[in-house]
This record gives C-alpha cells, structure tokens and sequence, in this order.
C-alpha cells in the first residue's frame, strides 16, 4: 500500500531554482503591500470624504475584495481584463489582483484603526489652522497606520501565499510556479512541494519577525 | 476684538445658544461660567468656527467668521484653544507636537519652529520635558503642553474650554497658574470655568450663560458679590 520511494535529492538540486522562484515570490508581495497600502488610503479617505460617488466606489472595491475569492480577482485580472483587450502578463495580472485584495482588506483594517482614534484629535489639529489634508496626514494618519500596522502584517503573510495562486494563470517564475514546472517534468510531487512549503514557511516567519522589530523601533510612544 | 452678534444655535431640537451678544476687547480677560449644557463651551467652538451657527455673526479681527469664502484655517492662527480633554497628540513628543503647526501652517523653518516651541514650553514650565512622549506625563504637564502648543501659534486670543475639569485636583493649580501668568501678560483671554475664585482673581468681567442665555455680564466683584439674576443666585450658592 505505501510503496512510494522518497527522492528528496532531485528536490535538493533544484533548491537554487526554488529560492530564484522565493525572490520574486517576496518581490511580488512586497510590490502589491506598497500599491495596496496607497490605494487603501485612497480608498479610506475616499470615504472619509463625505462625497457619495467616490464613498460608493470605495465600498465596492472593499466588498469585492474580502467577499469573492482571490483566485477570482487574479482571474480578473487575467482572462476577465484580456476579454475587453486588456491583456496583463502573468505576473502584472497577479500583482494586481493580490494588490487589489490587500486594498481591500487594509482598507477596512483602517476603518476600524479609525474608531478608535477621537475626533477631538482631528479637531485640535485644526484648531492650530490646519487644513483638513494636514489634520489628516500629520495627526490621524500615522495613528491609524500604528494601529492597523500589525493586522496589516497578517494581510502581508496573506500576500506572499496568495502569489501561489499565479500556477492558474500562466505564472512560472514564482516559487509555486517553478514548483510547478519542476512537478510536471520529475512527477516527484511530494518532495517540491514539501520543499516548498517549508520555504513559504521560513519566509512568512521572517517576514512576521522583521515586522515586530520594525514596530518596536518605530512605535516607542 | 472679538464681536459676538444675536448668535443662534441649535443641536437637532435642542436650541444650546438663544442670541448671544457680547463683546470682547484686546487684552481683556473674560470668564464665563455657568451650569452644564448652558452653552458656554459651544460659544468657543463657533467662535473659532469649529462649529457653525444657524443664525447672528461673530466677528473677529473685523472678520465675520462664519460668512462663505471665509479662509477659517487663517483666522485660526489668531486663535488658539485649549480643549477639556488635553488632546496632546500622542505619537509625537512633546517639542513636536508644538512644533508642528508653526512649521505646517506658518511655515517657519525647523529652527524658528523649534526655538518658538521651546520658548513657550519653557513659559509654561515644561522645559526638561522636550523630547518625552505625552504618555509620559501628568495631565497637568499635558494640559500646559496644551496652552504652549496654542501660544507657540502666536494668537490674539486664547480660549480655554474647562481646560482644568479633566484634572486631579492635586493638579488644577498648576494650570491655573499658567493662566494666571498670561493674564498678566496682558494676553486677551476667554475661559470657560467651574473655577469661581480662579474667575474672581483673574478676571476684568464674568459672563454667566443659563439655558443659552447670558443673563449677566459684570466685573467679578459685583457679579459674585451682588448677583441681580436669581439663576445666578442659586448657581452662586450652590457652588460656594
């Protein structure tokens, strides 16, 4: 019944390919981290606006993101924008899907951050003749990044594992993707993937550390 | 100067000011006291146009607050508030958050910004406490950082909204006292007060509001030693 014979050497070959495939996987979370954060700032102060179109827009975007699955927005992305003769790569249609999602998901993360920072902050700032923008950026932004800064590291390990979701749209040079192709030609599925999988691990680990030392450097008050 | 016109204003159904008018002179130091929800601390907020008025004008500096195409955000420098909550704005310290105005809205320079934020933080007694975070210090402390954070703005008029109501007791004196200084300095001065020996000492008038209304306006001894509005009385004597 179990007469499978591991080889994990072919697996240990292929390891300089795998980590060339973990760069860009870390390239493509990082990436669509940054344009996720800035457009879920966008999208918080397209609420915060008080104007409906744009609130509406924010809304739909946010609803969208944390209610459909990943693999559909990737898909969008894809073979949806490749209908109306926009046609993504395999790594920009899966950059922007998984940015998109992270805007989603921080967008709403920072509606939350905001309740908990008191108007009376917004109002003092103000009162010292600032502009709104101003209030915004110097006093309630870099309260509501702190707040929201270590739900947003979950979004980031989120980030980095939803790029496996590339294998259904062509992508090949990610680590799922040179996984892949490596399964296809050796059928020696277990040993890459577990390998893999131990890779995704050791990044999220690094990444969910990094982070930590990053907020107790940063956030001394 | 600062000109208060039959001010009119309601919250939903509750009508909070029922035509205020008063006037207030450069240097003058004005108290005003009165019960909760008379509308005393809602008059400062619509004085610096925080809040908007349904009806009347205030005027200050020959400038009608509340008018369209008023720049509000300029007039603000001229008017610096004190709020009952200190509102330090926690993640910056204590020299950043007095810096930060005179750089972001008068654009001084880091220097100039910084020099201004440390005399004022060295007036109201808090210069050992340039680089530490408002979490660290005494609602007292925080509440003085308060009134620098407005002086370093360099206002015509201060406005203080029961800036000692928030405090410890062991703490109000302190406070109290950086008021005392101002007014001896001469700044022009509108407080909102529960503190009737504090208005009696530092005032040149007292104001009492009831319900939205002023009903009395005089210089503290006659106001505190001889009220004629019998709300007064009563207020009077339930605070003594």
């Amino acid at each position: 019944m179990f007469n499978y014979t591991f080889h994990w050497n072919q697996a240990f070959k292929a390891l300089p390919q795998m980590l060339d495939g973990a760069v860009v996987t870390l390239q493509i979370a990082l990436l669509s981290m940054a344009i996720g954060l800035a457009c879920a700032i966008a999208l918080t102060l397209f609420r915060l606006s008080g104007n409906r179109i744009l609130g509406g827009f924010a809304t739909a975007w946010v609803e969208v993101a944390r209610n459909t699955p990943a693999l559909f927005q990737i898909y969008m992305a894809h073979f949806g924008l490749g209908n109306f003769g926009i046609h993504l790569s395999p790594y920009v249609a899966l950059l922007a899907g998984i940015a998109f999602n992270n805007a989603g998901y921080l967008a709403e993360n920072f509606r939350g951050a905001l309740k908990a920072i008191p108007d009376t902050q917004t109002r003092s700032a103000r009162s010292l003749g600032m502009t709104s923008m101003q209030a915004f950026g110097y006093i309630v932004l870099p309260q509501m990044l702190r707040i929201a800064f270590l739900p947003a590291t979950n979004q980031m390990i989120w980030a980095i594992l939803m790029t496996s979701l590339g294998v259904t749209v062509g992508m090949n040079t990610d680590l799922a993707g040179v996984t892949q192709a490596l399964n296809a030609v050796s059928f020696r599925t277990f040993e890459f993937f577990a390998l893999a999988a131990v890779i995704y691990y050791v990044i999220a680990k690094i990444v969910t550390l990094a982070a930590r030392l990053f907020a107790a450097r940063m956030f001394r008050y | 100067m600062i000109e208060i016109e039959n001010v009119h204003k309601s919250f939903g159904q509750l009508e909070v000011l029922k035509g205020i008018n008063l006037t207030v002179k450069k240097g003058e130091v004005l108290t005003i006291i009165g019960g909760s929800g008379s509308g005393k601390s809602t008059l400062l907020t619509c004085i610096n146009g925080l809040e908007a008025i349904d009806s009347g004008r205030i005027v200050v500096n020959g400038t009608d607050v509340h008018a369209k195409g008023t720049n509000l955000n300029k007039l603000r420098r001229s008017l610096g508030i004190v709020f009952q909550q200190f509102n330090a704005f926690p993640h910056l310290t204590v020299l950043e958050n007095v810096m930060l105005a005179p750089r972001k809205v008068l654009r001084l320079s880091k220097a100039e910004a910084e020099a201004m934020a440390v005399k004022h933080l060295t007036h109201v007694g808090l210069a050992d406490k340039l680089n530490v975070y408002p979490s660290r210090m005494s609602g007292g402390q925080q509440q003085r950082m308060a009134i620098a954070r407005a002086l370093a703005m360099s206002p015509d008029y201060m406005l203080f909204d029961e800036v000692t109501s928030a405090l410890d007791p062991q703490l109000v004196g302190e406070v109290l006292d950086t008021l005392r200084m101002l007014a001896s300095e001469g700044m022009t001065m509108i407080c909102v007060t529960h503190e009737m020996k504090f208005a009696r000492e530092v005032s040149d008038r007292v104001a009492f509001f009831h319900k939205g209304i002023l009903t009395e306006i005089a210089p503290p001894e006659e106001l505190f030693d001889t009220p004629k509005d019998p709300n007064l009385q009563q207020f009077l004597a339930a605070t003594h």
